[in-house]
């Protein structure tokens, strides 16, 4: 990439950036599938994976990483054996028994709550920043995509999340594009409202299952919350008719975009599997009605 | 000993393994459902639950008639559990991680450790098994206080214990793992399940836990965790094919070690190599 800190000309560009969040609630919706399809079908965006947990959306866009950066997410102990005299306060207080018998602190365990570093008599023991994850920028053959990965045994935060999204926003403005789409996290959780927080838009991806429809309409109160009026499409939708039926139904009743069914098609595992977006390994039915998808997306985002 | 069945991506059949071998040890084994989210195990152990405990985690129990709102209580509280405004002072339950922070600085002493329950442990017997599951309450933000709970009920020791563990790699897990003698790693031939059995090796290296893994679903296509596993000096233990008999078994609820005797034998064998590695360690 050749730009370089061309300063933003106008302050309008920023409110000009469309982000589109795709979120499922659950996992094992297809969401991927759907976002690597938008890769393919959108151009001048961004793509961000806020997903941090899978592994899915990395494996399509094949990403040559060309920025890495650390990523702070809190504070861990750090104990000075030198200046320690053994006397076990630490041991005995801590309550995520994250100091072993040999005063060695196993960091994977340590919350940071500090409680140590406060009661040790003779301050052996600081907190200092953890290394949590790292941001990556990268380029791929879908353009710019900003992702993450998380250290050993450390839980997806909104922070992560929030960090992720400034630095998508950030390569937008440089890149003048007017398009964010976002691989959004997986259930209600802080990880999803940190996501939430700012969306132009948000697809709902479901599918006709019972605990697929109990968590779409979580998601969709959760995108109200925020007022944003989200749009849904199911996938799957010819695994249970009657469900699918009922899924449009209510978003008739409340007022929520109904954005298009996908059906059943092996072709999304097998594109999976070769490492290709849906559109670009297949010209099939699913391919056309996700088509029909971003057509409706591109004008509700007016791009 | 205590062994822990682990899988870093769920639905690969942590769960699976887990009881197949339990129910092929061919002795008296104490297992541990520890998926405290949704546990599954007893779906196929089928064991008669015999009582229930509730587990609970450590609150602030605050006496506004000592506080004087100083703050120090929130400003030390880095889970963000604790907001003094004004002449109030709020707790935030669900962000509390009990670390007694709180109860051990205020100067006033006007918190005290309190209890609140979030979840439910119960145990039951069935043959050879004497059965333990967690189950975290709805809307729980974290269960690795039940875990924890759990692994510290006291036994007699010459047991062996089988952890059937909680997906993913979060602090539930850690306790979970937490000092178990040996871990088997599910996996599956895919790429999701692979980078995940990756992640998870790389987690027992780093915390020193002898290993092992299982491809499960096995479509006679994994050779690259294989060329991975022999690299890294890690045994497959046991590879199970994709297969009708035991997928049909499985949507039943019936152990396919139950119906089929080669299996049970395989997961014997397995059983006994891992419990004499631990044995001479
Ligand atoms: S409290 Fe301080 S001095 Fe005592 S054992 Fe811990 S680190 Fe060492
Ligand atoms: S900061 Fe808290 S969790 Fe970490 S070692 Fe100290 S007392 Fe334990
Ligand atoms: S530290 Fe104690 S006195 Fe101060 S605000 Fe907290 S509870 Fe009140
Ligand atoms: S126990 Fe720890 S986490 Fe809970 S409120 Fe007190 S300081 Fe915060």
């Amino acid at each position: 990439m050749e730009e370089k800190d061309t300063d933003i000309e106008k302050e309008e560009d920023m409110s000009k950036i469309n982000e589109l969040i795709v979120i499922s609630g659950k996992g094992g919706t297809g969401k991927t599938t759907i976002v690597s399809a938008f890769a393919s079908l959108a151009k001048n965006k961004i793509m961000a994976d806020c997903d941090v947990d899978a592994a899915d959306l990395h494996l399509i866009m094949n990403p040559e990483i060309r920025h890495r950066e650390n990523f702070i997410g809190g504070t861990r102990a750090v104990l000075n054996q030198d200046k320690c005299i053994k006397c076990g306060k630490c041991i005995e207080l801590c309550r995520f028994d994250a100091i072993k018998d040999d005063f060695c602190i196993e960091e994977p365990y340590c919350e940071g709550c500090s409680v140590c570093s406060y009661f040790c008599p003779v301050k052996a023991i600081t907190m200092e920043d953890s290394i949590s994850g790292e941001i990556f920028i990268s380029d791929t053959r879908f353009g710019p995509f900003v992702h993450a990965k998380l250290g050993i045994a450390q839980e997806n935060s909104g922070k992560l999340v929030t960090e992720v999204r400034k630095k998508a926003k950030k390569l937008a403005e440089e890149n003048k594009f007017n398009l964010i789409i976002i691989d959004g996290s997986p259930g209600t959780g802080c990880p999803v409202i940190a996501s939430l927080a700012g969306a132009t838009s948000v697809l709902i991806v479901t599918e006709p299952t019972l605990s697929g429809i109990h968590d779409m309409k979580r998601v969709v109160e959760l995108s109200k919350n925020f007022s944003i009026n989200p749009s849904v499409c199911i996938n799957k939708y010819d695994i249970n008719i009657e469900l699918s039926k009922k899924i449009e139904d209510y978003c008739m009743k409340n007022s929520v975009d109904f954005y298009g069914r996908l059906p059943y098609d092996e072709n999304t595992t097998k594109a999976m599997v070769a490492r290709k977006t849906i559109i670009e390994y297949s010209s099939g039915e699913f391919s056309n009605s996700i088509k029909g998808i971003w057509i409706k997306l591109e004008e509700k985002l007016e791009i | 000993m205590e062994i822990s069945v682990m899988s870093g991506k769920g639905g690969t059949g942590k769960t699976t393994v887990s009881i197949n071998l339990a129910l092929s040890a061919g002795e008296k084994i104490r297992f541990l459902d520890c998926d405290v989210e949704e546990p599954d195990a007893k779906i196929f152990l089928l064991p008669r639950m015999e009582r229930i405990e509730y587990s609970t985690v450590s609150i602030p129990v605050i006496d506004e008639k000592l506080c004087t709102y100083c703050g120090k209580c929130a400003e030390f509280c880095i889970f963000n559990a604790l907001a003094v405004i004004k002449k109030k002072i709020l707790f935030f339950e669900r962000l509390c991680r009990s670390c007694s922070g709180c109860w051990l600085i205020c100067p006033e002493r006007a918190i005290t450790e309190g209890k609140r329950e979030n979840g439910i442990i119960r145990y039951g017997e069935v043959g050879e098994i004497s059965f333990m599951e967690g189950e975290l309450k709805a809307g729980e933000e974290t269960g690795y206080s039940i875990v924890r709970d759990m692994r510290k009920i006291p036994y007699k020791k010459d047991l062996i214990t089988i952890i059937d563990c909680p997906p993913g790699l979060s602090p539930t897990l850690l306790e979970a793992i937490d000092k178990t003698d040996f871990s088997i790693v599910v996996t599956e031939p895919s790429e999701t399940a692979f980078h995940d059995m990756r992640l998870s090796l790389e987690l027992l290296e780093r915390l020193k836990i002898p290993c092992g893994v299982i491809i499960n679903k096995s479509s006679g296509r994994e050779s690259f965790i294989e060329d991975y596993c022999s690299k890294k000096k890690i045994d497959i233990l046991l590879t199970i094919p994709f297969d009708m008999e035991i997928a049909c078994l499985y949507s039943k609820g019936i152990p396919f070690s139950i119906e089929i005797p080669l299996w049970k034998n395989k997961f014997r064998d397995i059983f006994k190599k891992i419990v004499k590695s631990g044995k001479s360690l």
